[in-house]
């Protein structure tokens, strides 16, 4: 019978995402709750030395899967080798990250397992009938609660959302045989932005931009660099050519949950409101004190966001 | 080149979306239906290529009826023709039933590549791209923003978190679309007209040989127990100041102290 909750971790360059150590954290939590045993899999070339940095995030068994095939992502590559992993250790729930890596690869995953998938899940919990893991849908403007059938039980959870936990066990480190197999994807060149530019998914602070600042963005980035954030912005900004699609927050953009949103001159159009609702707090800063933003944020300022974003600087550097 | 679009016709993403008695489905009366917009990048992306590459494309869906809109406007922005899959047993499915429909369907429409959307944005799934291309055999490629075609290959630039990859594969193969690919092209008045003319196949799952006991709310492996509306925040906190330079250090204030996000 399968048992056992597996976590698919994700490494870039020999580094791990921070969303591997949100994964083992929920697995042990939820290996708790189900009293079994919790293994990760790293996947990757050249990372036998990576087993250590998730020890103590609490899996009883860590797979290391190195294979010179592994190490860039292809979605066939990992499929192959996960697959074998999963079926030598079937296990009744697996977890992977819902990064861009991880949607592709988990719903690749499901089908080929034929196994349900709960995509970019928010919350998990444990009832009578089993575990009920719930999801934004429309963007956010609803929460569902979904079950799965059968096993293994996948879910993908989404970045930024679950709490890192350290809960140290002495873990089994195995090196298993891997097969690549097929693979008719190969990754030609890899680009990674310059500088230090967070993304939107994975940052703790957001501060975005939308049509009332007429296309300059300097404020919000100044702002943005003092606090270690990302810049977002609207579908509007990015419409008029302001901004790159990469930045832009909302039902047809990015979804995001950072501990604080500070929305600069958005007026909340429905869209973009359903993009970050799910945003710890949210700050509005609008001239239009009757601007839908204010009805979904926990702080409010009215006033001209160029003359309120230098004032918010200075008060922070002020900060003792 | 035989490229063919996978279409699904979706509410406004301005719609008010209100849960219906059931308690797992929406109310659907009053809303507006579009074309799932990061479809409408795969339109677009698959008439470019047609220009290039010669070929045809065949826009495919599943839905009800209704659906047949989201197929013409496609066919009106230039594509060739469209099939519906229209089945009551496909009703309820998850987005693994939805895959295997689909991939049933594609086994009787020729193709080199097929475009699809990453995701449609009311179940927001993110699965139906990859396990069609999976029931297939055949190699994806995710959230494309470029792509190029030479030597029986095509090159697509994928973005990550920080970055962009390009991967490479041969066809026959499946690719979805990101945000800034194209800009999808308007349906023209003349477009408009032709595409009443084109042809448009509604089958079943019959005419498509696929077993409606693997697909819809029996084939599902995913069940939606409940649907609910996020709790609602608490009335806003409007932050008061005789001056900007007042409401900002105000502001500071409570998110340092107070919510220790600063």
């Amino acid at each position: 019978m399968a048992q056992g909750v597996f976590v698919v971790t994700e490494q870039r360059d020999g580094t791990f995402r921070k969303i591997s150590y949100e994964a083992v954290s929920e697995g042990r939590r939820l290996a708790d709750l189900l009293n079994t045993n919790l293994t990760a899999a790293i996947l990757g070339a050249d990372i036998a030395t990576m087993s250590g940095e998730i020890k103590k995030y609490g899996a009883e068994k860590i797979l290391v899967a190195d294979d010179s095939g592994l190490s860039e992502y292809t979605t066939d590559a990992y499929t192959n080798v996960l697959t074998d992993l999963i079926e030598e250790q079937d296990p009744e729930l697996i977890i992977i990250g819902a990064s861009t890596q991880g949607k592709d690869l988990s719903a690749r995953l499901a089908a080929r397992l034929d196994a349900g998938l709960v995509m970019d899940c928010v919350a998990i919990k444990q009832t009578d009938g089993g575990l009920v893991f719930t999801r934004p849908m429309f963007g956010g403007k609803v929460l569902a609660d979904v079950e799965i059938a059968g096993t293994p039980q996948i879910v993908a959870i989404r970045p930024n959302v679950m709490s890192i936990v350290e809960t140290p066990k002495s873990a089994t480190v195995d090196r298993p045989s891997v097969k690549v197999g097929e693979v008719k994807t190969s990754v030609f060149e890899k680009k990674i932005e310059t500088g230090d530019k967070i993304e939107l998914t994975e940052a703790d602070i957001i501060v975005s931009g939308g049509r009332g600042t007429g296309g300059d963005f300097s404020v919000i980035e100044d702002l943005s660099a003092l606090l270690g954030a990302a810049v977002g912005s609207s579908r509007s900004a990015v419409d008029e050519g302001w901004r790159p699609h990469s930045d832009q927050v909302g039902q047809t953009g990015k979804v995001v949950s950072p501990n604080l949103y500070i929305a600069c001159g958005i007026s909340g159009a429905i869209q973009h409101l359903a993009g970050m609702s799910t945003s710890k707090c949210i700050v509005a800063i609008n001239k239009d004190p009757e601007a839908p933003i204010f009805s979904k944020a926990d702080f409010g300022v009215t006033g001209d966001l160029f003359e309120l974003i230098p004032e918010i600087i200075k008060a922070i550097k002020n900060m003792t | 080149m035989d490229v063919v679009v996978l279409v699904k016709q979706v509410p406004d993403t301005e719609s008010l979306i209100q849960i219906a008695e059931d308690s797992v489905s929406i109310k659907t009366g009053d809303l507006k239906w579009i074309i799932n917009p990061y479809d409408e990048f795969a339109v677009e992306e698959a008439l470019q290529i047609r220009e290039t590459q010669g070929g045809t494309v065949t826009i495919l869906s599943m839905g009800p009826e209704k659906a047949t809109e989201a197929i013409r406007t496609a066919l009106a922005m230039g594509a060739d023709s469209g099939v519906l899959i229209n089945d009551p047993m496909t009703a309820g499915g998850d987005a693994l039933t939805t895959a295997k429909v689909l991939a049933a369907a594609l086994k009787e429409i020729p193709y080199d590549l097929i475009i699809a959307g990453q995701r449609a944005v009311d179940g927001d799934n993110y699965q139906v791209g990859s396990a069609v291309a999976e029931y297939l055999g055949i190699p994806q490629i995710s959230l494309v923003i470029k792509e190029e075609i030479f030597n029986g290959k095509i090159r697509c630039h994928r973005v990550f978190e920080g970055g962009t990859v390009v991967v490479e594969t041969p066809f026959p193969a499946l690719f979805t679309t990101q945000r800034g690919l194209n800009e999808p092209r308007y349906a023209s008045l003349p477009g408009i007209m032709k595409a009443k003319k084109k042809p448009l196949d509604i089958k079943t799952l019959a005419d498509i040989g696929i077993d409606p006991a693997i697909v819809g709310k029996a084939g599902s492996k995913t069940k939606i127990k409940t649907l609910n509306f996020p709790s609602e925040r608490q009335a806003v906190r409007m932050i008061d100041g005789e001056s900007g330079a007042e409401k900002a250090a105000n502001l500071v204030k409570i998110l340092h102290g107070e919510i220790k996000a600063i």
